[in-house]
């Protein structure tokens, strides 16, 4: 195993990425995921892969489509505008069935927003990450460790699945410095015979394309795609549960603000207080399953989001109306603090709402 | 019996396909032109081909060789992705006036900026073909379409863009044609072209693109006879035929050298590297 | 290593400049070699460029939750402005470490514990120009002893680049200004 090192999240990102078998990375400057460039252009060239500066997002996320069309392990990593603009081409990527990673280091929005961290892309992650009818799977780490193993997950599950895979962090996971284990280089890849990488005239041509001018055949092809969709959905739920088993009240929270409702899950347990956390690690395949079997004992369930409240729509569906759920959250690169998730816990626990 | 020989028949690189062109459209020719040079310097094996949004949207249906779509005006992003990823692969775009010169002019001076060694065949029509006959950013001053119904007027619409002039200005091409294909002669040296930026991408000489001055005789309400006669006595005075930029014609090896003499007095430029 | 139990929620902030995002790191670094929980948080943005710097470093042998120190336990404050930004809010009992040469004003509190340090002008001084930072490490190295003086000195190898190797001594130098301090 590898030693233990000190990084930024951003970097573990870009070297874990590395590590996964990714040889391509096209990308834009935008703050707060800098480093995770500026360490793909120091680095990417003595694994003998291509790091490339595009001239826009659009640009990079269309470089994606290219090499992922061509068989390559590839990402690109922005922050939230510039996601925005990514998304036109991570649409046509799940429209032809091409994996590959994007990286959303978020900060606060709408419109330009702020540079400091944020949450508030979540509905765009998982509702509306592009025009038409598609999912991409979300992972949403909260440690630099789970930087690191996460992004080495996704471009598996991108190639197993052939959809794109986003990592949702956010600007504080980018920016700070945990100690991590990285994970080994990958040695073996797997074969991609859809690949558009020259048919040596050996085969029939290959072709990635999103365009069906026939409406019975995009029809079957939405179907077909929503069929894996449901493996996902039935393989890849991830969460991470934290004193829930006998938790009055359930606190649900992923990424960075997962770590604050996490201490103030404990400063409640000090004071009496069954508190729990359900972190949910995928955010889609959204892991409703958890949160439903926690709602058997809850009495109440708290979101804490860095934004005004939208991952809350996803525990409000998998509660369906049987216990209260409420809401906690900060925006603009406003940090939750642990004791205002307290007072919140506190009172929900007295039977508040 | 004597024996028999065939004289004319479909390219391999070309697939037994009805295309969607309309009748008397020059994509056709041009479509074809492509595939003859692909069959001619053997490579459709290790030929990658991005089709743009336009009327050649289908395009990816037509050629033999593997084809990826790209979204309207990325072909040069996709193409980028496509040949960094295999450097070994011959990579062609085929694009019209708005998804090239309009919706896709970053990507188009960023990939001939780079240098990517990519071949771009541009169809120049002065129109946008699919969606019915718009004002397209190389319809010409005056011109009559959709969005223009009382002629292209450069004041408030702008003036036509001349991509190839543009173009020859940047450092990471190594050759720029632009011909048409009105004529048998024509035809012919629209294919030397075309063969020409598919050699010296093989060669790595740096970006190229030929671009194909067009007609539409769909949307400018004409027939094709008399659409090549507009074409030839509006379109070409102001896309006037020619090589733009032939770096190996000019006595370098390729653009990179080129560029290296261009900007010879720039300290900068002459710094060398540690290994 | 699970003998320094003390959990540390530090702040160290000044000018951008003043190597604040260094000396957490330094911090840091002892965190990792001792095998203890660390997470290092600078600020960030356009006010790195000349303006207030500060970074947020966090000692525990717990698992640390929000890198963003709220109620710090220590703070190292090199000027004026970043001392009247996070005195209050500091813990009662917490360390503030001044860098006396930087702040002309005195700590209003009387819950806290205050010490003073002209770091900048001891650093200059003795020919350790920019190492005020490291003589703050070193004081409140001596004062919490929150890690062996060989783990000291290897975080300090750790973060000073290879390209500097000449600055290890002259750091190891700054942070015994300090102990002595």
């Amino acid at each position: 195993m590898s030693e233990k090192v000190l990084m930024k999240g951003n970097e573990a990102l870009a070297e874990s990425a590395m590590r996964a078998g990714c040889r391509f990375f096209f990308g834009y400057p935008i703050t707060p995921q800098t480093e995770l460039a500026a360490y793909m252009s120091k680095n990417m060239h003595k694994v003998g892969g291509v790091y490339l500066q595009a001239e826009s997002e659009i640009s990079a996320i269309n470089m994606v489509y290219g090499a992922s069309a061509a068989g390559a392990r590839v990402m690109t990593s922005s922050s939230s505008p510039g996601i925005s603009l990514k998304s036109e081409g991570i649409s046509y990527m799940a429209g032809a069935d091409l994996p590959g990673v994007i990286v959303n280091v978020q900060r606060g929005g709408p419109g330009l927003g702020s540079i400091q961290p944020s949450q508030s892309d979540y509905w765009q992650a998982t509702r509306a990450m592009g025009h038409g009818d598609f999912h991409v799977i979300v992972y949403a780490p909260s440690t630099v460790q789970e930087m690191a193993d996460y992004i080495y997950e996704a471009f598996d599950v991108a190639d197993k699945y052939r959809t794109p895979v986003m990592i949702l962090a956010d600007g504080m996971l980018g920016q700070m410095m945990e100690p991590v284990v990285l994970p080994e280089p990958k040695t073996s890849l797997p074969e991609k015979p859809w690949a558009c990488d020259g048919h040596k005239n050996a085969r029939e041509h290959n072709i990635a394309n999103s365009l069906y001018l026939t409406a019975e055949d995009l029809n079957r092809l939405n179907f077909e795609r929503f069929e894996r969709y449901e493996t996902i959905k039935q393989n890849e739920q991830r969460a991470d549960l934290y004193l829930v088993d006998d938790a009055d009240i359930v606190l649900v929270a992923f990424g960075a603000s997962a770590r604050i409702a996490k201490s103030a899950v404990n400063a409640a347990r000090a004071i009496g207080i069954k508190a729990g956390l359900i972190r949910p690690i995928t955010l889609w395949p959204f892991p409703c399953d958890c949160i439903k079997q926690a709602s058997l004992h809850a009495k109440a369930f708290l979101c804490v989001e860095m934004n005004m409240g939208q991952m809350v729509d996803d525990v409000r569906l998998c509660v369906a109306g049987s216990k209260p759920v409420s809401f906690f959250g900060r925006t603009g690169g406003v940090i939750p603090a642990p004791l205002e998730v307290l007072d919140c816990i506190k009172s929900l626990n007295e039977g508040g709402r | 019996m004597a024996e028999e020989k065939v004289m004319f028949d479909r390219p391999h690189a070309l697939l037994p396909i009805v295309t969607n062109y309309c009748p008397g459209c020059t994509h056709g020719i041009v479509n074809r032109l492509v595939a003859e040079v692909i069959d001619e310097l053997g490579i459709e094996g290790r030929c990658v081909g991005v089709a743009p949004v336009g009327c050649s949207v289908m395009a990816y249906k037509f050629f033999g060789c593997d084809m990826a779509e790209a979204a309207h005006g990325r072909a040069p992003a996709v193409a980028t992705g496509l040949k960094r990823t295999h450097p070994e692969n011959i990579v062609f775009s085929y694009q019209g006036d708005g998804d090239l010169a309009s919706i896709g002019m970053a990507e188009t001076v960023h990939a001939a900026s780079r240098g990517e060694k990519i071949t771009v065949i541009f169809i120049n029509n002065a129109i946008y073909g699919m969606t019915g006959g718009q004002m397209a950013p190389t319809s010409l001053p005056n011109q009559i379409t959709q969005t223009s119904p009382y002629g292209r007027d450069v004041i408030t619409a702008g003036y036509p863009i001349r991509v190839c002039e543009m173009l020859s200005t940047l450092d990471g091409v190594a050759y720029l044609e632009r011909v048409c294909v009105d004529s048998p002669r024509n035809v012919r040296k629209a294919k030397a072209a075309i063969k020409k930026a598919f050699t010296y991408q093989s060669e790595s000489r740096g970006y190229t693109l030929v671009e194909v001055v067009s007609t539409c005789p769909t949307n400018w309400g004409m027939t094709p006879q008399k659409a090549f006669e507009w074409m030839r006595e509006n379109m070409l005075p102001y896309y006037p035929l020619g090589v733009y930029k032939d770096v190996v014609a000019e006595g370098f090896e390729n653009a990179a050298e080129a560029a290296l003499k261009r900007a010879e007095a720039c300290p900068m430029v002459n710094v060398q590297k540690e290994a | 290593m699970s003998e320094f139990h003390e959990e540390l929620r530090i702040v160290l902030a000044g000018f951008g400049g003043q190597g604040l995002l260094f000396a957490g790191k330094v911090l840091a670094y002892t965190g990792l070699i001792d095998d203890r929980e660390v997470s290092w948080l600078p600020s960030y943005g356009p006010e790195m460029r000349g303006g207030t710097a500060n970074c947020n470093v966090s000692l525990s042998d717990e698992a640390i939750g929000s890198p963003l120190v709220l109620d710090p336990n220590v703070l190292i404050a090199m000027n004026q402005p970043s001392l009247e930004k996070f005195e209050p809010m500091c813990v009662p009992g917490a360390l503030l470490l001044v860098d006396s040469s930087m702040v002309p004003v005195k700590v209003g509190r009387t819950d806290v514990e205050v010490c003073y340090v002209p770091a900048t002008k001891l650093a200059e001084d003795a020919g350790l120009k920019g190492l005020a930072n490291i003589v703050l490490v070193g004081k409140l190295f001596a004062m919490k002893g929150f890690c062996s003086w060989d783990t000291l000195e290897a975080a300090i190898k750790k973060c000073v680049p290879a390209k500097k190797v000449e600055m290890v001594q002259k750091n190891l130098d700054a942070l015994m200004l300090g102990v002595s301090a």
